[in-house]
Formats: structure tokens, sequence, C-alpha cells
């Protein structure tokens, strides 16, 4: 037995509702080395995860581990007991969760959690155990590494606690230990951290790795092999080198495609996009209890102002919490400023979306980031889809029917998809329901709260290539709110930085490189690259990280 | 392999999945509806009838299960409380659920003060003790069928307001409310369209069980004597009338407390069991 891990002709089965069963994970094959972090990679619905979870012998409720032999440090855990399963996890195989807030228990201390394992396995007593967790919150370069056990998990940020999760993971020396998409939650400016952390850990202590993850250019960071899934089946492996440089899979080839920079379309009206269709000056607006001068305590959107031409787009970028969010729910009238105007299409709107005209809520649309919780689930497509129809332009069941499968055209979803509920379609197509629903009302303006990012690399360069399509068909403008610089350059005229509330900078794309303001150099320097060494080599300004990236 | 198992003792019909505790338990509350709407056409007695020269007698031809404590054939008495049990008690159910839901619906979409005023009147509602309300409303308009149907939904709708209402302030939060807030859409529609489709098994569930407590609460008005007047009785009236036939354990007090316990339990069993509808996306 040579190698850490060998997995032979595994195969795995989802028995439906109907009791039928289905094959999900077919025929893979893999070998990781000792000290070796393979990356599994993969659009969602690849099998990924759950090839990654068959490693501990673990099959998801539902699932079965039907053939094949998972060989960990010569054991097969497909054909172990669960006692003896058991066993092993936590102490040979570890395994840190793609949400580290939601795997923590709220009600204890970080310490007792990080510790308990070797508790559970009596692997040393816990004086020791706790010296050691302290050793590694060091070398996961934690703030305070001997303060920090004693905090609550919702006393430390969301890069901490993903970092927590992997001392949890290490602290009993394991030989393996699976990361599942453990930054895909996070900022781009957290994620480096957190990378970097798990990168020097893993090194120092030879611990072999499986990363799983749909981020090509993060897997590059870490891993040194990578295996590419979709739908269940191997498509190549290779080292990170030969897979970034040399693809032949052609889904590779797609999946690295998604990452070149895309030649952004011309504006042949260039001159006749001078005129404003949304104005906003100086806007507040926050949350809390309401002070003397009328404005809240707490500001998330502070003194924003921002210009939007026709057939133009802008894009607004910063990390989550800087306001970007509500400063979209205030331009909708979701959520009301405190101060400022709104001035769209020539006329002042109303700061609340009930006090406006049905005429100017058809004409600005808003939409989602999560389109699951977008789309009411206890209805077919058609009906989400033709409500506004029915709501703005009055027509008729038949009229109705017909534009339904001219957006379901429009959106590149097939026809057939009008009978189905949102839980029977993928994310992708969810989110081109949204948008279809959008598009429904015939608006000028769409706003986009992070629509892209609960997609797959792919899918979402797809769905971009779509809105910048209908764009060009149907004169429309965005406002597209992003955490995601590649997003927002491939189809932005101008791109606005917030930071804290405020706005820190109005740049073009093409001058992203000669950024002028530190937290936008600071942001942008932050977005992975494809190449491997980008991460080692990567200098950060100490300065301006203790001063912007707060985490 | 839970799963697999509870997965094994389902079948499917018309693309559902039916557990057999839930059919059986159909049938139970399907035949105690029917008995309900003809129970005039096949009781062999008139309910008033004393048919027995004995009271307590016990089952034998003719008298099927025993005559009560005047000598009244028990069947036809039962059979009728039927009617009278169920009757009142959907009634009483539908009323209370209806309005309970309704509230709570539109207070948790408009919010603010409405929610606030509706949330404390109806917590104050819920303070009061249901047999004691009973009693004080029995003892002021008299009992009377229409009474008692109201006063029985009057008791459960604080607390159908509570879970349809904590149902839709979830909902509420959704993206896709405020996408139809932003559409400019009514309160109508909102709670009609896009809330209530997503709280209906629940609510559902809920009507059920609710149903049980009414039944459950009736009769125990009935037995205090608080429900039904003579001649006229339900299940609960039926125990109480017949409660010195414990020490003989004479049907006329079993057979009663039996239909109360096949009822409500049976009910409990199809909210547990419901169909479940197949979403198997390529089947």
């Amino acid at each position: 037995m040579s190698n850490l891990v060998e997995v032979r002709n595994l195969k795995i089965e989802a028995k439906t509702d109907a009791g039928r069963l289905v094959e999900i994970i077919k025929d893979v094959s893999l070998d990781i080395a000792d000290g070796e972090i393979v990356a599994l990679i993969g659009e969602s619905g690849s099998g990924k995860t759950t090839v990654a979870l068959s490693l501990m012998g673990y099959a998801r409720p539902g699932c079965r581990i039907t053939g094949g032999e998972i060989n960990v440090s010569g054991r097969n855990m497909a054909a172990l007991s669960e006692k003896e399963r058991a066993k092993s996890r936590g102490t040979d195989i570890a395994y840190v969760p793609q949400s580290a807030a939601a795997a923590f228990n709220p009600s204890s201390t970080i310490m007792e959690q990080v510790i308990e394992v070797t508790r559970i396995h009596k692997l040393m007593p816990p004086e020791q155990a706790r010296k050691r967790a302290v050793e590694l919150f060091k070398a996961l370069s934690l703030p305070d590494p001997e303060g920090i056990g004693a905090r609550y998990p919702h006393q430390v940020s969301g890069g901490q606690l993903q970092r927590l999760a992997a001392a949890m993971a290490l602290i009993s020396d394991p030989k393996l230990v699976i990361f599942d998409e453990p930054t895909t939650a996070l900022d781009v400016t957290t994620q480096i951290d957190v990378l970097k952390a798990f990168k020097s850990v893993m090194r120092a202590g030879g611990v072999a790795g499986v990363y799983v993850s749909h981020d090509l250019a993060v897997v590059a960071q870490i891993a040194d092999r990578i295996v590419v899934l979709k739908g269940g089946e191997v498509q190549e492996t290779g080292t990170t080198a030969q897979i970034l440089s040399a693809a032949r899979h052609p889904y590779t080839r797609e999946l690295l495609a998604a990452f070149e920079p895309k030649p952004r379309q011309a504006h042949a009206d260039a001159d006749a996009g001078t005129k404003p269709l949304l104005r906003i000056d100086n806007v507040t607006a926050g949350y809390g209890a309401v002070r003397a001068d009328g404005l809240p305590v707490i500001r998330a959107v502070n003194s924003v102002s921002l210009v939007v031409e026709k057939g133009r787009n802008l894009g607004v970028i910063g990390e989550s919490g800087c306001g970007k969010s509500t400063l979209a729910r205030v331009i909708a009238g979701i959520h009301p400023a405190a101060a400022g105007d709104i001035v769209f299409d020539g006329r002042e709107l109303e700061r609340t979306a009930r006090k406006r005209s049905q005429e100017q809520l058809r004409e600005m649309q808003i939409v989602f980031q999560y389109a699951d919780t977008a789309l009411n689930p206890a209805k077919p497509v058609e009906d989400i889809i033709s409500r506004p129809l029915a709501f703005y332009h009055r027509l008729d069941r038949q009229a109705r029917s017909k534009r339904v499968d001219e957006l379901l055209d429009m959106v590149r979803l097939p026809r057939t998809l009008r009978y189905r509920h949102p839980s029977e379609l993928s994310g992708g197509q969810k989110q081109r329901v949204n948008f279809a629903r959008a598009l429904a009302a015939h608006p000028k303006l769409i706003i986009c709260d992070e629509i892209t990012s609960a997609l797959d690399t792919v899918v979402a360069s797809a769905v971009i290539e779509l809105l910048k399509e209908l764009q060009r068909e149907l004169g429309l403008s965005y406002i597209f709110i992003s955490h995601d610089l590649s997003v927002v350059e491939a189809i932005c005229d101008e791109i606005m930085v917030m930071y804290n509330g405020e706005r820190v900078e109005l740049i073009t794309p093409d001058k992203v490189k000669a950024s002028t303001h530190p937290y936008s150099k600071l942001l942008f320097s932050s977005v992975p690259k494809l190449d491997p060494t980008w991460l080692d080599g990567l200098v950060r300004d100490p300065e301006l990280v203790s001063r912007y990236g707060h985490r | 392999m839970t799963i697999a198992r509870a997965a094994s003792s389902r079948r499917s019909f018309l693309g559902h999945s039916y557990s057999l505790v839930g059919v059986v338990a159909a049938l139970v509350i399907l035949a105690w509806t029917l008995i309900a709407i003809f129970a005039p056409y096949i009781i062999p007695h008139s309910i008033g009838d004393i048919v027995d020269d004995d009271y307590f007698g016990p089952m034998r031809q003719g008298l099927w299960l025993g005559s009560d404590y005047l000598g009244r054939d028990m069947l036809s008495r039962v059979l009728m409380g039927a009617r009278y049990t169920v009757g009142i008690s959907l009634a009483a159910v539908s009323i209370a659920c209806f309005s309970g839901v309704m509230l709570g619906m539109i207070a948790a979409v408009t919010g603010g003060w409405l929610d606030t005023c509706l949330s404390r009147f109806l917590d104050a509602m819920n303070s009061i003790p249901s047999k004691l309300f009973g009693l004080v409303v029995v003892a002021a308009v008299g009992s009377s069928i229409p009474a008692l149907i109201l006063t029985l939904a009057v008791i459960y709708i604080p607390g159908a307001y509570r879970f349809a209402r904590a149902l839709a302030v979830n909902i509420n939060t959704m993206d896709f409310m405020t996408v139809a807030r932003v559409r400019g859409e009514s309160i109508a529609y909102l709670i009609g369209s896009e809330i209530l489709p997503n709280i209906i098994r629940p609510v559902l569930a809920d009507f059920g069980l609710r149903f049980v407590f009414i039944v459950l609460l009736l009769s125990g008005l009935s037995f205090l004597g608080l429900g039904l007047q003579p001649p006229l009785a339900d299940w609960g009236a039926l125990v109480r009338e017949n409660i010195g036939a414990l020490p003989f354990a004479a049907p006329a007090v079993i057979v009663p407390s039996l239909a109360i316990a096949s009822l409500t339990i049976s009910v409990n069993l199809l909210i547990d069991n419901l169909p479940q509808k197949i979403r198997d996306r390529d089947a």
C-alpha cells in the first residue's frame, strides 16, 4: 500500500422518494499520497462532496456506498462496521465543513469544542489538549491565541471561525483532513488569510488533504493535484500545473475559460448614453433608533451618490457588511433612506416602494442573490413569471402564456420547464427564472444583488453572458452588486468601490490595476489568480491589511 | 438503515406515497363521517324510545350495543351522537381555524401596531381557562348548538392565530415576499397567493389537531352537563349519562368512550401520516 488513500471503483447510490435508485457516484478511483493535497473540483451536483465524505465511510441520509473500495491507510472504510469507522473519524480522518458558523455549538466555548475530539477518543489529557490547541491557534495565525479559546463562537469573525474549525480537525494529528469548500462563504480579503493559514499548517504537519471546491483559482493555490468531477465521474486528473496549463478534457477547459477576462462589449451608443437614468445624491440609510437629526444610529450607507446612465452598467463592489446590499434596497425602496434624493428617469422617487407609482415600480426591478428564497417554492415556474405580466401589463391568459414562452426562450431555458416547481430546478436555472420574472415587468433598470455568487463559475459566466446579450437586445441598464471583481469587470462600465458604508472610489474596469485608493488596491490584489505561485508570492502591505482587513 | 425501512412501509398511488397506518386512520374517519351524515336513516330505534325492560342491558340480538340507564338503545344513541360530536366539532374547528389563520397571516404581513394589538388581545383570550370560559358562556346565554359552536370556536381562535402567525412570519422574511411587495401587490394577494400555499400543510395538520382538542373539550363540557341537553346527546354526554354503568362494566359507558378514542386517535394518526407527493424528477 504505497498511498495513504486509494479509492477504487467507488459507487454510491441514492434512493429517490419514489423508491428509484440513482447512481450518483459512478466508478470513481483516486489516490492520495502521504502529505499530498488533492482538490476535488466540479459544479454543484458533480458528487465532489459525496466522494470526500465517503473517505470517512460516510454516506449522507438516503445514500449508500454500493461498490468499490475506500482504502485509507490500509483499511477499507466501506467494509468496516459503523463502530470501527467512528473510531477513525476525528483521529485518522478529520473534516472541516463549509460553514464553520453552523458547525460550532453556540452555547459552549470554542476551546471546549476544539478539544472535544481528544476527550471522545481519549487521546490525551485535557491540559495537554489545550496546550496543543493554543499551538495550533498560533500556527493558524489567529489573534490572541491564548485567550480566543475562552470565547463563544459568535464572538469571533467568520474567517477566524473557519480557522478554528481547522484547528478542531487538526488537534488529533489526523493523517487526512477533508476540507469542504471552507472559504466559499468568506470575503476575498479574508479568504487569503485563511488559505495562507491552511497551507502553512498542512505543509508543516505533512498532513494529507482533500480540498473540495468549485473555485479553480483557490484550488490552484493550495492543491498539489486536481481531480475534476462531473456527473459522478472523474473527468480528468493531473497535477495542478498540468490541469491549469494543459487541460485535456473539454469540461476542464470550460472551467478555465470562465476565468479568462472576457472582451468587453464596445458601446456603439457611447454618446447616447449620457442621459442619466438614475441619480442618487448623498443617500444615507441605516438601522436602529433614529437620532435627533433624523439619521439612524447605525449607518449602513453613509452619504453615497451615484449616477447610472441609460444603457450603461454600474458595478458596486465591496466586502460583506460594506453596505452594498443596503444600497440596493434603498434604491428599490425596500429599506427607506433616511436622507438624500433618488431621481429616476427625470423624476424624483419616493423613499418607500409603497408610495411609488406602479409605473415607477415596474421600471426598476431588483433580482436577489438567493434564487432559492426569491422564488415561491409553492408555485410552478409559469405562475412565477406570469404574475408581473398580469399585474403590470394586464395581459389575458393566452397572451401571458405566449409571453412566458418568449421569456423562457430569452433566458435560454427550455419551454417545458414552465410546469416545474423551483425545487426541481438547478441553481443556474432558478437564477434564470428569477431574472425572467424581472424581465417580465419590462423594466429600464435591473438591480442585480450578488446574483452570481451562489452559482458555480461556469454557470455564473453563462448567466453574465446572458445579461450582456439581453442588454444589447432590450437596452437595459444594470446596477451590479457583487463581491467578485471578475464578475463586475466583465459587465460594468464603471465600478464603485464601497467600504464601511461609504463610496471609496469610482473607476472604470480598465483602470482597476491603477486604482488609487488603498482599500481598492487591497481588495483588487486579494482576488485569487489561476497562477499556483500567486499566494506564496503575494506581498500585502501590512499596514493596509491591519487598517482594512479587520478580520 | 431506518430510512430504507420507513420508505419501504409506504406504498405509492397516483403520484403520492401513503403509509398503511394513515390509510386505516382515514378509513375510520370516513366511516364516522358517513355515520354522522346518514345516522337518522340507519338507526334501528328512535333515540328517545325506551326499548329495554332493564337498564344497562348487555349486548344481544336487536340491541347490539346494549341499553343505557333508561333502557334506550345504545347503538342508536352512539350513531346519532356521532352526528353531534363530529358536526359541532367540525363547524367549530372550521370557524376557529379560518379566522385564526386569516388574522395570523394578516398580522404577519402587516406588522406594526395591528400585529401588536391583535397578538396581545388574543394572548389575553388564550389565558382564560377553556372549560371555565365555556361554563360562563353557557351560564349566560344557555346551551344551544349555535352557542356551543361559537364558544368552542372562540376558545380555539387564539391558538390557531399563534400557529399561523409563527409560520407566516417565517415566510414573510423570504425574498419572494420582498419581490412581491416591491411589485406593489395588495395584502390580499400576499396572504392568499404567496403565503398560504407555503403554510397550508402545517395549517391542515393543525386543523386536525385542533379538531381533536375540540372533540375532547365538547365531550368534557357535555360530561359536565354544559353541552347538549337531553334527549340529544353527543358522545361526551353519553359517557356522563351512563357513568353509573362503570361498576357493571356495561357497554353503555364503554362504547361512547371507545368512539371518542377511535375518532381522536385516527385524526392524530392521519395527520402524522398524510400522503406525500412524490417529487422524483425523472421518474
